[in-house]
């Protein structure tokens, strides 16, 4: 359950509220208590707290208490499989036209007629 | 015995890249060009390659991956208006098997200093194939030019 691997239903569940969404934009920007947590949220804090707990069992968050303070952090790395799962369901034209604004960006802007040294 | 069907689809995508239309044009109009993000990546080996780009001119790829899957790309170019608009039809095979006749236009629009690419493309897919050796290595790659973009994104954190 708290492997490195969350499962992807878990996570594409946790991921389906607005709230646990605004809760994960929080902490991608750092640690967060869980008032910190419900304040920009109109919820109280038991819905928050529920909440947490869903993203704690994605494993999209973890969570521990010191004291009466209970901490939240975003796992890294932990919405890569989910990426990953949306990112195989690319058509070959999507990763085509990537692949074609990576080529453009590494050409060098000042060869003015398009060819390269 | 092959079961014959034909399954119709059409989609458009459409994106912005931060170079003028001459560039993103040349990518598509110069072999030189279209080889470095259209022939595939690492783990393709490129068989036969032919490139007339003009209105009535032909292009082919043959590409074989490493796990022995041959994809052919055979198209035919109807309309070619310089950094405004391509309009080619072409078919696939995947290993010799025809998979898709396909349509696609290819539209060129400044947007500021940039370009917006509209991409329309209407396909018949034969006979419950699809793309699936360029699929698969095609995630591959992807899998690598991700690895690499969350690299960039932790150093930059």
């Amino acid at each position: 359950m708290n492997g490195p691997t969350p499962d992807l239903d878990r996570v594409f569940h946790a991921l389906a509220d607005p709230g646990r969404r605004t809760m994960l934009e929080r902490l991608a920007g750092g640690p967060a208590t869980v008032s910190d947590l419900a304040r920009p949220l109109s919820m109280s804090l038991p819905a928050v707290v529920q909440h947490l707990a869903v993203l704690e069992a994605s494993g999209l968050v973890t969570s521990r208490k010191q004291g009466r303070v209970r901490t939240c952090q975003i796992a890294p790395g932990s919405l890569q499989r989910a990426e990953q799962w949306i990112s195989e369901r690319r058509t070959t034209w999507e990763r085509r036209l990537d692949r074609l604004g990576g080529y453009l960006a590494r050409q060098t802007p000042e060869t003015e007629n398009g060819s390269s040294s | 015995m092959t079961e014959r069907n034909v399954t119709h689809g059409t989609f458009s995508l459409e994106r912005t890249y931060e170079v003028p239309p001459s560039r993103v044009y040349a990518a598509f109009a110069t072999l030189e060009g279209k080889a470095a993000w259209f022939d595939g990546g690492e783990g393709r080996t490129v068989v036969e390659r032919a490139f007339d780009f003009r209105e009535g001119g032909t292009e082919r790829a043959v590409g074989r991956w490493d796990n022995g899957t041959v994809t052919q790309f055979d198209a035919r170019y109807f309309d070619v208006v310089p950094e405004a608009r391509i309009v080619y039809a072409y078919e696939m095979r995947l290993n010799g098997v025809k998979i898709s006749v396909s349509l696609a236009t290819i539209e060129f629009k400044p947007a500021g200093k940039g370009t917006r690419l509209l991409l329309t493309e209407t396909g018949a897919f034969l006979d419950g194939y699809d793309d699936a050796g360029s699929r698969e290595h095609g995630t591959n790659f992807l899998m690598d030019r991700m690895g690499a973009s969350l690299g960039r994104e932790l150093a930059g954190a």
